[in-house]
């Protein structure tokens, strides 16, 4: 055995791949039980510093965050923390998303900690902060489907990811939940951190639940992750889940669900086997009561829900009205507790979800989207991410992705936002293209993209109340007039970037009164 | 008097600007806009002026609109009163009627009124509300009070006070006053209009009572929250075996007309007034729900 002559292997330099002999010294017994080996040899380590620095953490490298831990999430500020006192500076944070408990960044980016922020949107003070002019280097905005891409064809190269778990095994199988050993944290799917996991170069789970080997099901596999670290705890439940999304008591939300509803009956989409995704906000979750009925009513079942997941689509799966869920996202108690139990709704990465760069990305697979808008303009080009003062106080979320995938998208907004127009000349910021634009619903009446004439046929044919949308706009403008435009400095201090890595809109800095 | 649909009226309180902006948008055959009992005495002003320039600025469409007044005895109702009537209201709601003096007083003050802008004498239409034992007892010299009135409405929520009673889920303590309401607005030829249904998130309770004054005779309902309207309005819509006889009814009409024949008659059975004057109202009914096209009569 041990005088084998590789070289007398045919074809051996062509295999290629067959370069050593074997000897005694490279069969390594194991003779420790998987309890043992879970207590001495194991990723855990005995602090977030020591983490941070086995993981090779330097100046100027990129690190990244998920945000499902939404508003309760601990991670973001704990590491930011830690990492500005061992005195590492100049990072690039790519977070998949910022929000309002997120304020302490501010600081951070004022000493130099974090230098450049790559994220799908940002709220609150920060938010503000940076719209006023906060970071020398503009905030790169993406779509979760953008973020994906640009992270696995290795254009965003993240050096160490800090990924929060609601549960863990001592070898890094990490879950959004825990069958049998939750702890009360739990934020459901982990799809966000799953492709950091997968492409980053390290990975530290944060957690603050260490179960068992194995951790079945996981979210993230141990073969993606190099440390884990045990804290006190990862987050707010109260801010990571709220009990089920309520549906909206809203009469003017509810009338434009019911329009919804009645567009999608009309477009000549609604048939047996079709897909659905519902975003958030009030008008676009309540379709769905609707829509309910009608697939009651002619027996018409959906195939599967897409994306961010609430209990409203869970109510709908766990009546049979819905076969599959694929879930990057779980929007809130109900939706997480039903990826716990339910054996056909299935946790997906973003890239999976949404990544433009495979063709088999859900949101290609889908038939109708519903959406909300902060503005649409009379080129249907819609706006998730700008207020109407021009601030930062959104997410592009997979906006512009399912308007892209979607056989139909579907916008949902109220004609009129307090004294504010929504439909405008033009949008303060593009997010999504209005090409991939299809419909706009609001409670005055629906306006159809003219790229797709057959469908405004169909819904007109169907006696909905179908305007141009210019119509739209003049009867918002008739009840609250228009609005002065913003002023904007010429400093950029956002990038707004479609889903393929083009650039296709910037933010400017608001002009204050100072 | 022109015939009109009025299955729902919808209550929008006259201090709440996002509300009244787009009230039209629900569906209800009329909007009342409230300066009364919604309304707290410290924004009593603003509530007029923002109903005023609401009247006079948005485009309501074909929605019959009409206004809640403080009691037309106490200075806010006249000015209530002087800035409706200018503003070209449709119909002024006289709260808490007890006497046919009640509606005329509030006549004569909107005939002045009238006078002053040079606006045609009795456009401004009026309905009177009864609210309380006398004005139940008195529906009949109310109804018949003023060629201004379109109409009275039973306000329950005063009246049963008024009778030592609470509202129950039968309503059976409103049977007389809705009956009494009902035969009143019937003899002068006006319309009956029911209270609201308080119960907002009780839809199935909603639906019983819309059932019961529909088989009473009244023309509709008040509604205090916009997703109350279709339930009842579905109520109010002819079911399609309905619709058909009554189309096959104006059919034979116009045929015996043409033949300048005097008896009529459908599948060997006599069709006479009344039968026409329910078959009307059926189709009426219909075209307003839409599920009757208004141009060739095809049921959709």
């Amino acid at each position: 055995m041990n005088n084998i002559n590789l070289k007398e292997i045919p074809y051996i330099d062509e295999i290629g791949t067959i370069t050593e002999n074997y000897d005694s010294s490279r069969a390594i017994k194991e003779y420790k039980t998987c309890i043992e080996r879970e207590q001495q040899e194991n990723k855990v380590v005995a602090s977030l510093r020591e983490a941070i620095i086995k993981s090779g953490l330097k100046n100027g490298m990129t690190i990244s965050f998920h945000h499902h831990f939404r508003n309760g999430d601990y991670v973001i500020n704990m590491v930011m923390d830690e990492i500005a006192k061992i005195g590492i500076k100049d990072l690039t944070l790519a977070a998949s998303s910022l929000i309002d408990i997120h304020k302490p960044l501010i600081e951070h980016i004022k000493n130099g900690v974090i230098r450049r922020i790559e994220t799908s949107g940002i709220r609150g003070e920060l938010a503000e902060e940076i719209s006023k002019g906060l970071m020398d280097i503009p905030v790169v905005f993406r779509s979760h489907g953008g973020r994906a891409y640009v992270i696995e064809t290795g254009k965003l190269k993240i050096d160490v990811a800090f990924l929060g778990a609601p549960s863990c095994d001592p070898f890094g199988n990490a879950n959004g939940y825990s069958r049998g050993n939750d702890k009360g944290v739990t934020c459901g799917s982990l799809g966000y951190a799953k492709l950091d996991a997968q492409y980053a170069n390290k990975v530290v789970i944060i957690t603050d639940n260490i179960v068992s080997f194995p951790n079945a099901p996981f979210g993230i596999p141990e073969s993606d992750v190099d440390y884990i670290v045990e804290v006190e705890a990862i987050g707010d439940p109260n801010g990571i889940m709220s009990g089920a999304t309520r549906y909206t008591q809203n009469p003017k939300e509810l009338l434009i669900a019911k329009t919804a509803a009645s567009v999608i009956e009309a477009s000549g989409y609604f048939k047996e086997g079709f897909s659905i995704q519902l975003g958030t906000g009030g008008a676009s979750l309540a379709t769905a009561r609707f829509l309910r009925e009608k697939m009651l009513q002619k027996e018409i079942y959906a195939s599967f829900a897409l994306g961010g997941i609430t209990g409203q689509i869970v109510e709908l799966f766990e009546e049979g009205l819905i076969k599959r869920i694929l879930d990057v996202q779980s929007f809130d108690l109900d939706a997480a507790k039903s990826l716990k139990n339910n054996r056909f709704h299935q946790q997906i990465s973003s890239s999976y979800y949404a990544s433009p760069g495979n063709e088999g990305s859900a949101v290609n697979q889908l038939d109708i989207v519903i959406l909300s808008a902060l503005e649409v303009d009379v080129d249907f080009n819609v706006n998730v991410l700008t207020g109407s003062d021009g601030v930062i106080r959104g997410a592009i979320g997979g906006h512009s992705d399912t308007a892209a995938g979607a056989s139909i998208s579907i916008i949902t907004c109220p004609l009129t936002r307090g004294r504010i127009a929504t439909i405008v000349d033009h949008v303060n910021t593009v997010v999504t293209p209005g090409k991939t634009v299809d419909i706009v619903v609001t409670e005055q009446g629906i306006a159809v993209n003219p790229l797709r004439e057959t469908l405004k046929q169909s819904l007109i044919r169907a006696g909905l109340p179908v305007y141009s949308i210019h119509e739209l706009k003049d009867r918002g403008e008739k009840i609250v007039g228009k609005a002065e435009p913003i002023e904007y400095t010429d400093k950029i201090v956002g990038i707004v970037t479609y889903r393929d890595g083009s650039v296709i809109d910037v933010i400017r800095q608001v002009k204050t009164d100072k | 008097m022109e015939y009109r649909l009025r299955r729902t009226m919808m209550f929008v309180p006259g201090n709440n600007p996002s509300m009244i902006k787009d009230a039209y948008i629900y569906g209800s055959d009329s909007i009342m806009f409230d300066l009364e009992d919604s309304v707290s005495i410290a924004e009593k002003d603003a509530a007029r002026l923002l109903v005023y320039h609401a009247l006079t600025s948005v485009d309501y469409g074909d929605k019959e609109l009409v206004v809640r007044i403080n009691d037309p005895y106490t200075k806010l109702g006249k000015d209530d009163l002087e800035a409706m009537v200018r503003a070209g209201v449709h119909v002024i709601r006289l709260p808490k009627t007890e006497t046919a003096q009640d509606v005329v007083f509030c006549d004569e003050q909107i005939t002045q009124i009238e006078k002053e802008i040079g606006k045609e004498a009795g456009s401004t239409r009026m309905m009177a509300a009864i609210e309380s034992a006398v004005g139940v007892l008195n529906a009949r010299d109310i109804a018949f009070a003023s060629k201004r009135l379109i109409g009275i409405a039973l306000g329950a929520e005063d009246y049963v006070t008024d009778l030592k009673t609470n509202r129950s889920p039968e309503g059976i303590e409103l049977l007389f006053a809705r009956c009494m309401i009902l035969q009143a607005a019937r003899a002068a030829g006006i319309s009956a209009l029911d209270t609201v249904y308080s119960d907002v998130n009780n839809e199935e309770g909603l639906i019983k009572e819309a059932k019961l004054i529909k088989q009473l005779g009244f023309d509709g309902k008040s509604v205090i929250n916009p997703k109350q309207i279709e339930p009842i309005v579905n109520i109010y819509t002819p079911t399609v075996k309905e619709i058909k006889k009554s189309l096959d009814i104006m059919e034979a009409i116009k045929e015996a007309n043409q033949k300048g024949s005097g008896v009529i008659a459908l599948n060997g059975k006599m069709i006479d007034k009344p039968i026409v004057e329910r078959a009307r109202r059926v189709l009426d009914l219909a075209r307003a729900a839409g599920v009757l096209d208004l141009e060739d009569d095809s049921i959709e």
